[in-house]
């Protein structure tokens, strides 16, 4: 079981406070993400619950029981770092036994459990190898072996993947997310990349500066972000901000349309402007457009076949069901 | 990148750089082969390089006549005793500093080594006083303690920077899986370090090995090293080139081989890190 | 990690290490400056705790302080000469490919780990030796008058011997650095158009640039220091008596301990100096 609560929790360094009185709930078996941009204090407030950074104040419970003074070993969670944080001079077999052996587990339950993981891991034939011969998805891999022979009641992960390649990246994103799907523990997932956070969770953390700015699901924060910041956060490419006169039209400070909520028209339409860069992918092209009072160049999410190209002219009209709408303190106006 | 390199390029960097080696190492070469020689060959007119009757005799008189073997004893406990001691007080210190560091770290291991750099002759005269007034001139355990005392800071230095490279997220990690204080350092720790403080060990068995300044001036007899007993020879008498060519080579040899195992660290350790 | 707790057990185990390098530099350095400031010659049962700044004074005005100066300068910057020069141009030959890199590595390396007594008397007596040295059957070979080097160019002797120790040090050092080098830094400069020499000149020296001055500094503070090269060859005569040296005689020959003092003060003061600059880029260093 994996119910984790912080009330209050706040983390200072010295005079800077990184972490402000935060309130969350996660949930038993739930996928969580933080995401923000570096600095927000997503893997500070990780390493507060992995127990590896003492809290200033507050309260954290794990399933109920006061953890906050615990120690990391006493908590029950497991962690995958950045850096994998493979033990060097262990093989691999050695280093997914290692919690098992501080535990003081039985030999034969140890042996039962490092060939499951094993398998489930692809890493049966490497068991003998230290970490050093291993390519990088293996160590990730083997990282990942090392958390889940303990059966924790919550994973923590802290940024996983920033270390390899884009395609390896891809792969393990699904792997990990299957391993949620069987094995239906908690976990927690820090992560700059939106991109990640959206694919792979069941609830969305968005921090900023130790705040968090909006928690929700994938969808909920895509289609109704909570403020500005979460707005241009969320969705890829960035939605457009738009403020000034076409703002006031909505009566907004801030008005925003996503890149896919813009339709190329024949002629006239709300915007019109000259294709500056085209990018043409083949199922979608996005075009960077500039209007005429606009200072930042406007995105635009367009089929796949469009033959427009640098500079030629171009016709915009927003999906008005789609536009969103923010107040001068950058809050949703419902 | 890879280019194609001549074999005649590569041969004749390859003499250049044998014949500049074998120079460079010559005066250790000729110590090498004087010692096998007899007195009479040694100084032979032109001399004779490799074909001479063979002999230990040198070697054997050096271990039985002089005391040579008292030197040997005090050598290896003086340097042995120094270092185990420094290492002792050096591991929990650096320990401390590479993973617990403070405001003040830096200041302390700079003010570490500027102890380095001070002049042996500023404190001479008070040592020996002090030695005297504690009744241990001449004694190996003032020769422990004064040759400790010296290499402190680049043994500290070292483990310092040994420690700096285990990434945190290591221990972290063991943390994590579950590993108390103790199983953390007996487990994680312990075989992490052990590289870098059993060549910080070599480097400094070297150090004290070969230090000549208060070993020469602070033992007579009792306590004086290899360094001390070699010094003996500069005022000699009759023929002693070969004898005093087998004494060297006993002293240098079992350095020299360490040395060569620790010509990484060497750099790592003198240049305090400035040099990677 | 860095819990209040394991602050406080860090400053516990940081502090033996500290307080005997405390105890180490600042009893021994009072005493000397306390005896700076004294008459203190035991033979004669002289002490006079107070004469203020005589001692100074003498050590300074005498002409054996100036040639001592001057001698050590000469020592210093002759040997950081011959090392530099020849640390730079051996660390680039051994960046060369050729076959048995290692064995010339180690052969080159060597004299670094000869005990000072054993290189002095190897030198002294097999090849300065004017009767049975090696140098003197070299001279004879080439039709040339044996030359007697310790008596009649000692300071040149000694310097030879100490550069021969420390010529493997300065090469190892900036053989790291020279490997060090990127040789696409290199391969750039070539498509500049840059001939060999000016990659020589532009790039590798820049680069050596740093630790080239390490190398300085730190021989520099070990060489001020030379001891027992000159204890077994010259004790001293010749012209060949440096700071340390002079230092050395006046308390432990002469037995003059308050002017002995005032010379250590001085080298103290003159080796912190150098000191200074090496721990600026040692500081510096650290940082990232």
């Amino acid at each position: 079981m994996g119910r984790i609560t912080l009330e209050n929790v706040q983390k200072k360094f010295g005079d800077v406070e990184v972490i402000p009185p935060l309130n969350l709930t996660i949930e038993d078996g739930e996928f969580v993400v933080f995401v923000g941009p570096s600095g927000c204090g997503k893997s500070t407030l990780l390493r507060l619950i992995a127990g590896l950074e003492d809290v200033t104040g507050g309260e954290i419970r794990i399933d109920g029981k006061p953890a906050t003074d615990l120690p990391p070993a006493k908590r029950g969670l497991a962690m995958v770092f950045q850096s994998y944080a493979l033990y060097p001079h262990m093989s691999v077999r050695k280093n997914i036994a290692f919690p098992m052996k501080m535990a003081g587990m039985d030999q034969a339950e140890q042996d039962r459990r490092i060939a499951k993981a094993a398998t489930a891991l692809n890493l049966t034939d490497y068991l003998d190898r230290r970490p050093g011969q291993l390519s990088g998805g293996q160590r990730q891999r083997v990282a990942i072996g090392r958390a889940i022979v303990r059966e924790p009641a919550a994973f923590l992960f802290d940024e996983p993947l920033s270390n390899l390649d884009a395609a390896l990246r891809v792969g393990m994103r699904m792997e990990i997310s299957e391993l949620h799907k069987s094995l239906e523990t908690t976990m927690i997932y820090v992560t700059h990349d939106q991109v990640e956070a959206m694919t792979m969770a069941d609830k969305i953390v968005v921090l900023r500066a130790g705040h968090i700015e909006q928690v929700g699901s994938p969808l909920e924060l895509y289609k109704a972000p909570r403020n500005v910041f979460v707005a241009g956060f969320i969705g890829s490419p960035k939605m457009n901000l738009l403020a000034g006169a076409h703002a006031d039209r909505h009566d907004c400070a801030t008005m925003g349309i996503r890149p896919e909520h813009l339709d190329v028209v024949d002629g006239g339409g709300t915007f019109s402007g000259r294709v500056g860069i085209a990018e043409h992918l083949g199922s979608d092209t996005f075009f960077h457009v500039h209007v005429d009072g606009i200072s930042e160049p406007m995105t635009v999410r367009a089929g796949g076949e469009i033959g427009l190209t640098h500079g030629d002219t171009i016709h915009l009209e927003p999906q008005a069901d789609k536009i969103h709408r923010f107040d001068a303190q950058g809050l949703r106006i419902a | 990148m890879a280019r194609a390199i001549t074999t005649r390029k590569k041969i004749m960097w390859t003499a250049l750089s044998w014949g500049i080696g074998l120079l460079i190492f010559f005066p250790i070469l000729w110590t090498f082969l004087t010692s096998f020689k007899s007195e009479a060959t040694a100084i032979a007119d032109p001399p004779v390089w490799f074909l001479f009757d063979w002999t230990t005799v040198n070697y054997t008189d050096v271990l039985e006549r002089s005391n040579y073997p008292l030197a040997l004893t005090n050598s290896i406990i003086i340097a042995l005793g120094s270092t185990l001691l420094g290492i002792i007080i050096a591991v929990p210190a650096a320990w401390a500093m590479a993973f617990v560091p403070g405001k003040r770290t830096k200041d302390v291991l700079l003010w570490m080594l500027s102890t380095k750099m001070l002049p042996a002759v500023g404190v001479l005269y008070p040592l020996v006083l002090i030695a005297k007034y504690f009744g241990i001139l001449d004694s190996r355990i003032l020769m422990v303690v004064i040759l400790m005392l010296i290499n402190l800071p680049i043994i500290v230095w070292m483990l310092y920077t040994y420690f700096r490279e285990i990434p945190v997220d290591i221990l972290e990690a063991a943390r994590m899986d579950g590993a108390n204080l103790k199983s953390e350092i007996l487990y994680v720790l312990t075989p992490m370090a052990l590289p870098g403080i059993a060549s910080t060990i070599l480097l400094n068995i070297i150090l004290a090995w070969n230090e000549a300044f208060w070993t020469i001036l602070l033992t007579t007899v009792s306590a004086a090293p290899l360094t001390k007993f070699i010094a003996s020879f500069s005022a000699p008498e009759g023929l002693f080139y070969a004898k005093l060519s087998a004494a060297s080579m006993m002293a240098i040899a079992p350095i020299l081989i360490m040395g060569w195992f620790s010509q990484k660290q060497l750099v790592r350790g003198l240049t305090f890190g400035a040099v990677k | 990690m860095a819990t209040e707790h394991s602050k406080a057990a860090a400053r516990i185990m940081i502090a033996p290490a500290v307080f005997v390098l405390l105890v180490w530099m600042l009893v021994p350095l009072c005493m000397t400056l306390y005896f700076s400031f004294a008459d203190y010659r035991p033979l004669r049962a002289t002490f006079e705790p107070w004469i203020g700044f005589d001692n100074y004074v003498s050590f300074f005005t005498s002409s054996s302080f100036i040639s001592s100066v001057v001698t050590t300068l000469q020592m210093v910057g002759g040997i950081l000469c011959i090392t530099i020069v020849g640390g730079v141009l051996l660390a680039l030959l051994l960046d060369q490919p050729m076959f048995g890199q290692g064995i010339v590595r180690i052969l080159v390396i060597a004299p670094f780990f000869v005990m000072p007594t054993v290189s002095a008397l190897v030198w002294k007596n097999m090849f300065f030796n004017v009767d049975n040295g090696l140098f003197s059957y070299l001279y004879a070979a080439l039709g040339l008058q044996p030359y007697d080097f310790l008596s009649q160019a000692p300071l040149l002797s000694i310097i030879v011997i100490v550069a021969w120790q420390w010529l493997p040090f300065a090469t190892l050092i900036l053989l790291t650095a020279v490997q060090s080098l990127s040789s696409e830094q290199l391969e750039a400069a070539e498509m500049d158009g840059a001939p060999g020499l000016s990659r020589f000149w532009y790039i590798i020296l820049p680069h050596l640039s740093r630790a080239i001055t390490v190398v300085i500094l730190i021989q520099t503070i070990f060489l001020l220091s030379i001891f027992a090269e000159i204890f077994v060859t010259t004790n001293g005569a010749f012209g060949t008596r440096t700071l340390t040296y002079l230092v050395y005689q006046r308390v432990l020959e002469s037995q003059n301990i308050g002017l002995g003092s005032a010379g250590g003060i001085i080298a103290v003061i003159l080796a912190n100096i150098v000191a200074l600059f090496l721990m600026r880029i040692v500081g510096k260093n650290l940082d990232n």
